[in-house]
């Protein structure tokens, strides 16, 4: 039993850094990816479109975890060091943007046009009609997608422990390599990111019967 | 007749692609008159209502709205406006979509007030006492809160007009308001406009509602084949057709 309790708080603790790097990494991907899709959408200019296109194709396509490499060893071999933490918010945060912009984009683009018209119609300007008629409306289409992104960015927030940032599978591999109670800790990682990932998905479903397509 | 016509339109064309829509389309509407605009479905009555307000770009012609050319800018030499640019002209023009087009995320008394607070700069508490006044004049003062999809259709097109009439507006633009609306909705809607041209107020109404049109319009606009191939008070042109066109497009519309 001892075993068992010194396997659980060890993985806890580490918990914490797994929910930390989801949050910032989540926070970082929505702010971003709503300013791209925005400039995608709205800057009326052909090259921010293929700058944001060539941003979401470099970063959707490329594994997740070249990305990492490339943000953790290759810029620390260019003199850039940046903690495995903040790297691996950085990396999930610029690769959520990619995901979340198309997202969004998608919620721009089921809004009927005459929204837009009317608008523009009762004399808002094309700023205001973003801010207050499309934005609102897009993001409400968005939410119930934006949460099964949540949820799938906690599960890959496991392959930050590549680049040694100290959360549950990191954590959970060290200590297999002292205790070799292989399957006992698995197991207990296991649970814990099922623990986290219930209630998320909880509220993905609540998002998706409130604001789910045809409704908003 | 009074001596700049609130709304001039003067060789209005429109094209999109290589199909020419509006071929060369003239006319005035007078502070206070009312203006039915029909046509066969195709005809360019939308583009034409459309083009007013620059919803379309036009291909060419001129637009003056009490005197002041729409959608250009003159000075120091003349420019196609922005969007930017234009909505202080738009403002001066309510206008009104077949499909309603009310804003979902809003609440119908927040769908008439952002504009003024947006656009007229009122305060948040004076532009709810005009939403409200302008709710009540189509009757829909007790949906203040509901959310549009609440509402029926024909409660969506009043407050739809509130809307519009919340811009205290120069003139009223109406795109077959009544035509996606079940038959049993038509009424109420129309009894609103009916109100509102009773006030005075100068309108340009695209309709197939002919009995309506007949009732409401000073004058009625035939558009075909590009142009207004027929005008003139309502009821001499809807009993006497001089155009075979007009007097079978009239005989279809009455089956
Ligand atoms: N944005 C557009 N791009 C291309 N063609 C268009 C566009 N808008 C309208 N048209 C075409 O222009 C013609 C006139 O359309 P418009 O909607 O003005 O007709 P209408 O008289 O209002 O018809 P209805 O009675 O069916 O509403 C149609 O053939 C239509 O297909
Ligand atoms: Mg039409």
């Amino acid at each position: 039993m001892d075993i068992f309790w010194t396997i659980l708080i060890g993985l806890l603790t580490s918990a914490g850094i797994t929910v930390i790097v989801t949050i910032s990494a989540l926070f970082v991907a929505v702010i971003l990816g709503l300013a791209l899709a925005l400039l995608r959408e709205f800057s009326g200019k052909a090259w921010i479109r293929v700058a944001v296109d060539a941003y979401c194709e470099l970063f959707r396509n490329i594994p997740a975890l070249t990305h990492l490499f490339i943000i953790y060893f290759g810029l620390a071999s260019l003199g850039l060091r940046i903690a495995s933490v903040p790297a691996a918010i950085l990396g999930l945060g610029l690769i959520g943007a990619a995901i979340t912009c198309d997202i969004y984009r998608g919620g721009y683009a089921s809004l009927k046009r005459g929204q837009t018209e009317a608008a523009l119609a009762v004399g808002l300007t094309p700023w205001q009609t973003i801010m207050l008629i499309l934005t609102p409306q897009a993001l409400r289409v968005s939410l119930p997608p934006l949460g099964n992104y949540a949820l799938q960015l906690m599960k890959d927030t496991s392959i930050v422990s590549a680049i040694a940032a100290p959360e549950i599978m990191f954590q959970a591999r060290s200590m297999v390599t002292s205790s070799f109670q292989t399957t006992l800790i698995y197991a207990t990682a296991a649970v814990i990111y099922l623990v986290l990932s219930f209630p998320l998905a909880v509220l993905v479903r609540r998002l998706e019967t409130h604001f789910g397509q045809g409704r908003a | 007749m009074t001596s700049t016509p609130l709304l001039s339109v003067r060789g209005l064309r429109k094209s999109f692609a290589n199909l020419d829509i509006l071929k060369g389309i003239d006319f005035d509407v007078a502070a206070g008159e009312k203006i039915a605009l029909i046509g066969p479905s195709g005809s360019g009555k939308s583009t034409c209502l459309r083009c007013v307000n620059y919803l379309e770009q036009p291909t060419a012609g001129e637009i003056f709205l009490d005197g002041t050319r729409v959608g250009v800018s003159t000075a120091p030499t003349a420019r196609a406006m922005s969007n930017r640019q234009l909505a202080p002209q738009r403002a001066q023009m309510g206008m009104v979509f077949q499909s309603f087009n009310l804003w979902p995320h809003l609440p119908v008394r927040e769908n008439v007030a952002i504009a003024a607070r947006m656009v007229q700069g009122l305060s948040r508490a004076e532009a709810d006492a005009l939403a409200e006044a302008m709710l009540a004049k189509v009757h829909m003062e007790h949906k203040c809160d509901a959310k549009p999809e609440q509402l029926s259709g024909g409660q969506q097109q009043r407050v739809a007009i509130a809307r519009a009439l919340a811009q205290r507006p120069k003139l009223m633009l109406f795109d077959e308001p009544t035509s996606a609306l079940d038959p049993e909705l038509v009424a109420e809607v129309l009894s609103v406009i009916h109100e509102l041209a009773d006030e005075g107020r100068t309108m340009l109404l695209v309709t197939h509602e002919i009995a309506f049109a007949r009732e409401v319009a000073d004058r009625i606009f035939f558009l075909d084949g590009g142009v207004i191939s027929e005008q003139g008070p309502a009821r001499d042109i809807l009993a006497n057709p001089n155009t075979d066109r007009l007097r079978s497009f009239l005989r279809q519309l009455a089956h």
